[in-house]
């Protein structure tokens, strides 16, 4: 009983104006900049990079449903669009990339996307998957302890649901109503190993009820339908209603990472259909239609966010290189 | 000051920096009303309550994960694994995440939390409530690890260890919890981290030892030196970061080393102990450098008689002080 594909069929926007130009605006600087990263990769400037494209609906829905700033955001390696829109800049993404030493995420130690934003309440990335949600409920957990108000947000993909430190921290969540809201971003494939050979349930957001949270499925291509989802988690989470596993069913427009061919394990038909995923040209077209933006106003928004990657890029490829004896240290904290 | 057994000393830590701050708070399995499985939470759960003194799930890896993520909020968390035996399951958010967060975010956060846990062979646990797991975690760069070996220390080093503003894995020799006692000054002092200490002075020997193994290194000294031996003894009490100072101003007084470690012996902490004093007091040296520890096999084992072959004793240790003193 598999869930359909999601497809793009957008709802009509009910927010203010102001705010649905910031969110597109959000969306489409993190695509320009992703888009920038394969061409440097591909140019062989860059060792790697891993991108979101396809993710940003989602990303951006949740992120504007935080109280930015003040919430708290333990992400995974595939949301450039969520710590953008919590304050990092194309400059700072572009200085971990080329891994130098004004990189605000580490200086040059961790590879790029392994993000870190402590202005922006973002904590640090690793690689081995899923450490980050069993300590976003430490987080939580603190924060109950303390009596603040701040809700911890995280995320993972659907793959790294069949860890057991998924299940170890819902279990925890559960039980002790954690202020926490766990975003899975289903883009129905692990590197290569589709959602089927994950799981043998339909949605992963079938797992709640086991845990004793709040289980829901939306369309994360759809940004209004998965803000929409996310405010109402975020809501119940900060006013002592507990976690939501949040599922945005997603599509991976990308291979999984730029070492990564995904014609080894995707049929031509099932690439093709994918363009038909893609979150942006009908955000574009509904906003338009629905008098949000005019097609000029479109057009200046990407044109805005291509020259500051463009600028980023000049930056970040001249910035100094870290000293070696960053690399050295210190180990421990005083 | 009254004498006290190391896990009352443990208890007396705990108590008292419970008392002093409130960011701390303890979690893991049984460590609520129950006192933890060897008492060493006895008593905390009624004074401070569900919310200082949590008993987690049944699950590792989540006891450090949400103490990571405590500390990173302003907390200083004290997390128990029941036995060292089951912190494997842990090793990721210990390895990936808690050893390695303060350099991975280019020092802008830290991770102050405890783990402890009760480790070590002699207490007919098998394989599995037996093992001494030091050498994997002194390897990693970015988590202190700490072992008393008394109960003034096991209190002073354990008050240090949650002040600290880092992970610090805190190992307490369960086989020493009632057997060692000592004199524990009533209220606040605390012993630092880092720093080794001689706790017998000789001229012919030095012994190098941590936890139980000091315990019985002091009774082996004690008996040696009836036949004129006379034993330095230095007990670690931190493996990460090591106090080399100590270690090698002992060794260019005596010229003699012996390491003493019920851990198996392969590529245990006596090994790093041995490359140190040859790297950098070779000159120094009279005598091969000896290692005492557990043999390579994959355990304690179960039954009495397996598990004394297996284990350093004082005798064992005495028998290795005079051959090295012979040399």
């Amino acid at each position: 009983m598999a869930v359909a594909t999601p497809q793009v069929d957008i709802h009509t926007p009910s927010l203010p104006k102001d705010m649905l130009v910031e969110m597109v605006t959000a969306m489409v600087r993190a695509r320009k900049l992703d888009e920038r990263c394969w061409l440097l990769h591909r140019q062989g400037r860059i060792a790697f990079h891993i991108s979101g494209m396809g993710h940003e609906a989602a990303q951006i829905g949740v992120a504007f449903a935080m109280r930015r700033g003040h919430d708290m955001l333990y992400p995974y390696y595939r949301d450039l669009s969520l710590v953008m829109a919590l304050g990092m800049t194309p400059r700072d993404i572009l200085l971990g990339v080329f891994g130098r030493a004004g990189d605000p995420s580490s200086g040059g130690r961790q590879m790029p996307a392994h993000y870190y934003y402590k202005p922006g309440n973002v904590f640090s990335v690793s690689s081995p998957v899923t450490t980050q949600v069993p300590q976003a409920a430490g987080i939580a957990l603190a924060e109950k302890l303390k009596g603040g108000d701040r809700v911890v947000v995280t995320s993972l993909g659907e793959g790294s649901t069949s860890q057991g430190d998924f299940h170890e921290a819902l279990c925890w969540a559960g039980v002790h109503k954690l202020p926490l809201v766990v975003v899975v971003e289903n883009n129905e494939y692990a590197i290569s190993v589709p959602m089927h050979m994950q799981m043998a349930v339909a949605r992963v957001s079938d797992r709640a009820a086991a845990y004793g949270v709040r289980g829901v499925t939306v369309n994360g291509l759809d940004l209004f339908e998965t803000h929409a989802a996310a405010k109402e988690a975020i809501d119940i989470a900060r006013s002592g209603g507990g976690t939501t596993l949040l599922e945005a069913r997603v599509a991976r427009l990308t291979p999984h990472s730029s070492d990564d061919d995904d014609t080894t394990y995707r049929t031509p038909e099932d690439k093709a259909a994918l363009k038909m995923q893609d979150p942006l040209p009908p955000l574009r077209e509904k906003l338009i239609e629905t008098g949000v933006l005019t097609e000029k106003q479109a057009k200046e928004i990407e044109e805005r966010a291509l020259a500051e990657v463009d600028e980023a890029q000049r930056f970040a490829e001249s910035a100094p290189f870290p000293e070696e004896a960053w690399g050295a240290g210190p180990v421990f904290a005083d | 000051m009254a004498e006290k057994t190391l896990i009352e000393g443990i208890r007396e830590a705990l108590d008292e920096e419970l008392e002093r701050d409130p960011t701390v708070f303890i979690t893991g399995e049984d460590v609520g009303p129950r006192g933890g499985v060897f008492r060493a939470t006895m008593g905390l759960f009624k004074k401070y309550g569900p919310s200082r003194i949590i008993d987690s799930p049944l699950a590792e890896s989540s006891i450090v994960a949400i103490g990571v993520g405590a500390a990173m909020n302003g907390m200083r968390p004290v997390c128990e694994i029941q036995f060292a035996d089951f912190i494997h399951p842990a090793y990721n958010q210990i390895v990936n995440e808690a050893a390695r967060m303060y350099y991975r975010t280019g020092g802008a956060t830290t991770v102050p939390m405890v783990i402890r846990t009760p480790y070590g062979g002699g207490i007919g646990g098998g394989l599995y409530h037996s093992q001494s797991i030091e050498a994997t975690f002194a390897h990693v760069p970015g988590l202190k690890v700490v072992v008393p070996s008394s109960p003034h220390d096991a209190k002073g080093l354990l008050k240090s260890a949650i002040r600290d503003n880092n992970p610090v894995l805190f190992l307490e020799p369960k086989k020493g919890y009632r057997l060692i006692k000592g004199e524990v000054p009533d209220g606040e002092y605390t012993v630092p981290l880092g720093a080794a200490k001689v706790t017998r002075e000789g001229a012919d020997i030095t012994v190098y030892a941590y936890g139980i193994m000091h315990f019985y290194c002091r009774q082996a000294a004690d008996e040696v030196a009836k036949e004129g031996i006379g034993v330095e003894l230095v007990d670690l009490r931190t493996l990460n970061p090591l106090d080399k100072e100590t270690v090698l101003r002992s060794f260019k007084k005596t010229g003699k080393a012996l390491i003493v470690y019920e851990d198996n012996r392969f590529l245990g902490y006596g090994a790093e102990i041995a490359a140190i004093l040859s790297d950098e007091a070779f000159h120094y040296m009279d005598a091969p450098i000896m290692r005492l520890a557990g043999p390579d096999v994959p355990g304690v084992p179960y039954s009495h008689k397996l598990q004394d072959w297996f284990m350093p004793n004082p005798q064992k240790i005495a028998g290795a002080m005079r051959k090295l003193a012979a040399y």
